[in-house]
């Protein structure tokens, strides 16, 4: 044991003290205590001696708590054998714990930032709900997501919709609870005239949201996926809500027969109409946009009677909304109470199943196949 | 203004409309639909076009165009027309009016 090892050891000798397995522990301290700069090891380390007479000096020299004299001294025990060795160490040491530290701060600085934007972040999404958009959670039971203009119109309408779909809900569920069970007609004609005027409602909405962003009620955004694809101006068809309800009333008689049938010729010629106006209403945009010179760069003269073009389309909204109350409220003269209830219900239940079709849709994309 | 009464005292169904509205073109295309050929008058070809415009307006309508006549009796305009015919009470009202189909 009087011998020094021959090979590079740091000079705390393990064997002395603790197991093996805790060396990297104080490597790593020991490295950092190095790489700030500090040759003079602080006094809390005490380095043992490879040399048993040695270790007799250094423990008397350690019990008066000098430690520098320790580190000195094993420093020329070492350094005699390899002492450029032992220095390339050391500076090996220093530099891989000074790419630690830096690394450790780079990720940290990452870290901070990350954070600032997710709180930042959080606060747009707070005001955002406080203005009335709805903001979609990721699966879409509702399309709502910001309305790309960040019109006030439109997100008062993005939000009284969501109400509107809630309330709309509620009363499917009431309709549904009361054909099942027994109800009088008076209380019936009060529920359908309330769903009728919840439609209504719908209507008179749209035609305020169309003032504000025509674009956005015709692009059908406020709905869902399923029911964007059967859009037709900016909503349902009216004939297809006829198709939607027919199957639902068996008894009929042949009057009402006589008057639906109507109804349903009278419905698709309007709309037939009104789809061609819509067609003659795009070619002459197309052609406004097109006209002059395409290519020569300046589009300021065409811009003002294609904006007076598209004037026209709030009128459509509108004469197709109208058209959609009109057909309801002729069913609603052609029926009896309760088949109007039974007939609310339908439709009411038919827009769910669109709603919920969505909901699956988007879903289903996100499992993993 | 005598030249709206004229021209909306003419037989059958009569349109003022604009060339340029196509809500205009959607109710005529309705009354072809149902077998009727309306007059058309584009009053922005008209020289006297806002006087039109103001007269009609004055009769009733809530917009110059689309105004419709049948018989020379004011029915309104697209909504007016729309509603008549969801009820079932615009092809009567044009019956005399339908062209001959044979």
């Amino acid at each position: 044991m009087n011998s020094t090892s021959t090979h590079f050891v740091p000079p705390r000798r393990v064997g002395i003290y603790e197991p093996v397995h805790q060396f990297g522990m104080w490597g790593e301290s020991f490295k950092s205590n190095i790489g700030n700069g500090n040759m003079n090891t602080p006094s809390h380390i005490i380095i043992p001696a490879n040399n048993q007479k040695l270790d007799n000096n250094l423990s008397e020299e350690t019990s008066h708590g000098t430690a520098g004299t320790p580190h000195m001294f094993d420093q020329e025990a070492s350094t005699s054998r390899n002492p450029d060795k032992i220095q390339r160490r050391l500076a090996q040491n220093r530099e891989a714990a000074r790419k630690s530290r830096l690394r450790k701060k780079a990720y940290v600085q990452q870290l901070e930032t990350s954070r600032l934007k997710l709180i930042q972040l959080e606060q747009e999404l707070d005001r955002a709900r406080q203005q009335g958009f709805y903001v979609g959670n990721g699966i879409e039971t509702n399309s709502l997501g910001f309305s790309e203009t960040m019109n006030p119109g439109i997100a008062a309408f993005e939000m009284e919709y969501g109400h509107w779909v809630e309330e709309q809900n509620r009363q499917i569920c009431e309709l549904r609870t009361v054909l099942h069970g027994h109800i009088n007609d008076v209380e019936l004609c009060l529920l359908v005239e309330t769903a009728m005027k919840h439609y209504f409602e719908l209507f008179k909405m749209k035609s305020t949201a169309a003032k504000a962003d025509v674009f956005f009620v015709m692009s059908g955004m406020w709905k869902t996926s399923a029911e964007r694809f059967f859009l037709w101006i900016g909503g349902f068809r009216p004939s297809d809500l006829l198709k939607v309800l027919l199957p639902h009333f068996d008894i009929l008689t042949d009057q009402q027969i006589l008057d639906v049938c109507n109804l349903r010729q009278s419905c698709q010629q309007a709309e037939d109409a009104l789809s061609q106006g819509m067609e003659k209403l795009q070619h002459t945009l197309a052609d406004c946009v097109a006209g002059g010179q395409l290519g020569g760069g300046s589009y300021i003269p065409q811009v003002n009677s294609a904006i007076d073009r598209l004037e026209a389309l709030v009128s459509f909204v509108n004469q197709a909304d109208h058209l959609r109350h009109e057909t309801l409220q002729q069913m609603y003269r052609i029926l009896t109470t309760r088949q109007a209830a039974r007939g609310l219900l339908a439709l009411g239940e038919y827009f769910q199943r669109l709603r919920a079709l969505s909901s699956s849709w988007a879903t289903r994309h996100r499992e993993p196949t | 203004m005598d030249k709206v009464v004229r021209m909306s005292s003419e037989k059958g169904v009569v349109i003022f409309s604009k060339s340029s509205c196509c809500l205009s073109y959607a109710v005529q295309v309705l009354f072809q639909d149902l077998g009727v050929h309306p007059t058309i008058h584009e009053i922005d070809k008209d020289p006297e076009c806002r006087d039109i415009e103001k007269a009609l307006m004055r009769l009733g309508c809530s917009t110059p165009v689309p105004a419709i006549f049948v018989g020379g009796k004011l029915i309104g305009s697209t909504n007016e027309v729309m509603s008549l015919h969801l009820s079932g009470s615009l092809v009567p009202l044009v019956k005399p009016f339908q062209a001959n189909l044979c």
